[in-house]
């Protein structure tokens, strides 16, 4: 089993010869592997042969300026580019070595979560927002669904602030409170993965903090995957930092190697503010 | 030289402006007037026998719109059963399948169809039901007001689904969710007020609809069982009162005119009020 | 805690390998399938009426050719038919119709859009939607014992001392005529005339008011000069909107014009249209003639109407098109 540092070794040496990452023996550390990842929007040419591996319990973030195309290949991940018209997509995508395109687009959707920039609570109760995700995936006993929804907002931080207003509309929460909604529905599920679009990018810095804390707590029950334009957000959450420039994946590393001593110029005059 | 001829473009200019406004007063005042006097001379023939009892043969005075009054509340009910499914589906298909081009002629159709005279679809209810059957029925009355209803159903469920922003349905699908299961427990209970006041809005316009039941529906002097007989009702009853010579007749047509209108009325700006509060035009 | 945790991740994992969602898939082909289902069979709604109309005029169409269109004999006991005296009435109480609203209308419309302050704008255009949604039939009432006797009491005498050596004006007035009748159409379509002009006054934007108001020009020029002719497209639609519905009115004009099939140049004559001739006597109507001569006029009806609904639509399309 390579080390870390070995793992690090070799994906600094296949990046940076073009060739593709080798697969490490320690494929279960590796929960989403991308291979060769091209991406259409009609005849414009939106991502360009991504490659990377997201590990197991892990937060990785993108980064990158607007229109580089991380938020596109996020939504790759739980084929979400599928509701669109005109889309089209060459190119391998695993979940734990099973082929992503192969399953069943509902499964692959319970499996890898999502939770979006702006917020969207059904206009439902509280309770109903948290549980329509299992009712509709066909688990309808009250036990158990009351069971996961204290679970979720309690992984979501929001237990205490909602647990005597479940069955209060979703709409009257605050747009923090919203949006740690919309992250306990995603975990309702259960998910493997769970995919986060700019998440606090319509927040205050006292919501921001809430939910990065919350992030933080739950990448032990779920792997997290996050796109930020706050690069300060991806320096505190993320273990591994991927950035992308124009469709294409510059580099992706820790965290800590990316914001301190990347290994491309594009990311080093991204991430110390030249442009961008 | 100046000074004259800004007076005169300013007294044209007041001039204009009052002339304006006094037209618009004119006609909101047609709408007061026309409530008005169908409350004083409606108002005063109501009375207990109008809700409860059959009219009474020529001749004889007195008697009352009872079978006019459930006759249009069974074509109603039919009318809804058709127009409503019909219009409602396809409204969906328009708001969540359909392609651009395609939509764009289905609403062209849709909104040639809805100018189509009440008359002309009288006609062709005529010609689908009465004929075949040999005779006048609820039914056919059914059928052109069912037609009627439909692209009135069509406009507002595309209206109020498309309203409905793509983030929530989105937000579904993210779960798992298919698109038949987001489209039927996400969007349109979300978008559940503007549907049924859309709803409302569309039966209090049949209602009020004479021209197609005069040779459809026709109507009864007597009660009606089912559907497959002639049938009385409200609008017919009132052209019928108002052209006969008897004034009492006369009295019953004000009578019935005043329900009519006042039933039109109401579910008119409540369904309005519904829709002006809603989702929709939060949105806006 | 942790057997729950897993139990649902494994139970929704192993539904969906069992078929489960291949089910709820169906749902999604079915819903599909249905709602365009719907979609087709309006289409084939408005091809079975067109179809009804056609066939069944054929015979008088087989009878008398155009012909009809420019006959004037209407005997059914001869068993002979003209359309011209109805085409005839239909359009000239329309005309008078849209000679009233048109004016009365657009000036509303001017009113509400550019002078009003808009909460008073918005309940003033409420109840004048309002007026929309009345029955024709209540319209027929009030035109029966309200508005014929005052137009014979208020209207006629006055007309007739200033007019009445023009043929538009000449004979006796009973009441039930072609100016009744047009008078009683002029207020059940101002309403749409009102409605559409008023949002498409309200779209012109604001620039352009603001661009005349500042060098000078009164309130009255900038709306005539300026907004207006931005907003005439979508004002002609408007009328032809109002047009269509005029035509095809029925019941308040049967109630009002008198239902005597003749051509006559006086306003003051008791006339005929098509769709009031169709409601009184389609019932009784016996004999296949007698019949298909009343669909062709029905089909008659139906096409100028669909005509000018399109155009109508066209200006209306065109205007939004405009970035209104």
């Amino acid at each position: 089993m390579a080390t870390p540092q070995q793992q690090q070794t070799i994906r600094d040496a296949t990046v940076a010869s073009g060739a593709k990452p080798v697969m490490s023996k320690t494929d279960s550390n590796l929960k989403l592997t991308a291979r060769s990842i091209n991406f259409y929007y009609g005849q414009f040419q939106a991502l360009h042969g991504i490659s990377l591996d997201i590990p197991t319990n892990k937060v990785t973030a993108f980064i990158g300026p607007s229109g580089c195309g991380k938020s596109t290949f996020l939504r790759t991940m739980n084929r979400m580019n599928e509701t669109l018209r005109n889309t089209r997509m060459e190119g391998d995508l695993k979940l734990d070595g099973e082929d992503l395109m192969g399953m069943d687009v509902t499964d692959v959707r319970r499996r890898v979560g999502m939770v979006f920039q702006k917020s969207n609570p059904f206009p439902k109760s509280i309770f109903d927002n948290v549980a329509y995700g299992l009712r509709v995936n066909g688990i309808k006993k009250k036990s158990v669904v009351a069971e996961a929804v204290e679970k979720s907002l309690a992984h979501a931080a929001l237990w205490g602030e909602v647990k005597d207003k479940l069955h209060k509309p979703a709409s009257a929460l605050s747009g923090g409170q919203q949006q740690r909604l919309c992250i306990a529905r995603a975990l309702a599920v259960e998910p493997e993965v769970l995919l986060l679009d700019e998440p606090c990018s319509a927040l205050d810095p006292i919501a921001t903090l809430k939910i990065e804390e919350l992030l933080f707590q739950i990448k032990d029950i779920t792997t997290i995957v996050i796109v930020t334009h706050n690069m300060q957000q991806a320096a505190r959450l993320a273990d591994f930092t991927g950035f992308f420039l124009m469709g294409k994946l510059v580099e992706i590393d820790d965290t800590k190697k990316i914001f301190q001593n990347p290994g491309k110029k594009e990311t080093e005059d991204y991430v110390t503010g030249r442009f961008g | 030289m100046m000074m004259e001829i800004s007076a005169s473009r300013r007294i044209v200019n007041s001039v204009m402006l009052t002339l304006s406004g006094v037209c618009t007063v004119f006609v909101v005042g047609v709408l007061f007037f026309i409530l008005g006097y169908l409350l004083l001379h409606g108002v005063s023939s109501l009375n207990w026998d109008f809700f409860t009892k059959l009219p009474k043969p020529s001749g004889e005075t007195g008697g009352g719109m009872a079978n006019a009054i459930v006759g249009s509340g069974k074509i109603l009910l039919l009318a809804a059963l058709i127009g409503v499914p019909i219009g409602f589906l396809a409204g969906v298909y328009l708001a969540e399948y359909s392609g651009k081009t395609f939509a764009f002629t289905i609403r062209y159709v849709v909104d040639l169809l809805n100018g189509v005279p009440s008359i002309v679809i009288g006609i062709v209810a005529y010609a689908l039901v009465v004929r075949p059957m040999r005779h006048f029925s609820a039914l056919a009355g059914g059928v052109a007001l069912g037609i009627m209803m439909i692209p009135i159903a069509v406009r507002t469920t595309e209206e109020f689904l498309r309203a409905i922003p793509n983030n929530i349905r989105e937000g579904a699908m993210a779960l798992g969710a298919t698109k038949a299961t987001t489209i039927y427990t996400v969007v349109i209970p979300a978008a559940i007020s503007g549907l049924t006041s859309g709803m409302m809005l569309n039966l209090a316009r049949v209602a009020g609809e004479t021209a197609p039941l005069l040779f459809t529906a026709l109507g009864n002097q007597y009660w009606s069982s089912g559907y497959l007989a002639p049938i009385a009702t409200l609008p017919v009853m009132i052209y019928n009162y108002a052209i006969a010579p008897e004034d009492d007749l006369h009295q019953q047509a004000w009578a019935a005119g005043f329900v009519l209108l006042t039933l039109v009325l109401v579910i008119n700006v409540t369904a309005r009020l519904i829709i002006a509060r809603g989702p929709a035009a939060q949105r806006r | 805690m942790a057997t729950s945790t897993s139990h649902i991740a494994e139970t929704l994992h192993r539904r969906a390998k069992s078929g489960f969602f291949a089910r709820l898939r169906g749902g999604d082909e079915l819903s599909y399938l249905i709602t365009l289902a719907c979609t087709i069979s309006i289409l084939l709604i408005v091809g079975v009426i067109v179809f009804e109309l056609w066939f069944n005029s054929r015979a008088t169409f087989h009878a008398f050719g155009f012909g009809f269109l420019t006959s004037s004999a209407w005997d059914p006991n001869a068993d002979k038919y003209g359309a011209l005296p109805f085409i005839y009435g239909t359009c000239v109480t329309s005309f008078i119709a849209m000679l009233i609203a048109v004016p009365l209308g657009v000036a509303a419309s001017i009113f509400l859009a550019e002078m009003a302050p808009p909460q008073l704008s918005n309940i003033l255009t409420f109840l004048i939607e309002l007026l929309a949604a009345v029955p024709s039939v209540i319209y027929g009432l009030i035109g029966i014992f309200v508005l014929v006797p005052a137009i014979r009491t208020y209207l006629v005498p006055p007309l007739k001392s200033a007019f009445g050596y023009l043929p538009i004006f000449e004979g006796t007035f009973y009441g039930l005529s072609f100016l009744s009748a047009g008078i009683v159409l002029s207020v059940m379509v101002v309403p749409f005339i009102i409605s559409v002009s008023r949002e498409v006054l309200m779209a012109v934007p604001r620039e352009q008011r603001e661009a005349a108001l500042a060098v000078g020009a009164t309130k009255w020029e900038t709306t005539w000069d300026i907004v207006l002719p931005n907003a005439s497209t979508g004002i002609f639609g408007s009328i032809f909107l109002a047009l269509a519905r005029a035509l095809g009115e029925t019941m308040a004009v049967t109630m009002v014009i008198g239902n005597t099939p003749k051509i006559s140049a006086s306003l003051l004559s008791p006339g005929y249209s098509i769709a009031a001739v169709i409601a009184n006597e389609f019932a009784e109507a016996n004999g296949d003639l007698y019949i298909s001569s009343l669909i062709f006029m029905a089909l008659v009806l139906f096409g100028l109407t669909i005509v000018i609904n399109a155009v109508a639509r066209i200006f209306i399309m065109t205007t939004q098109g405009k970035g209104g």
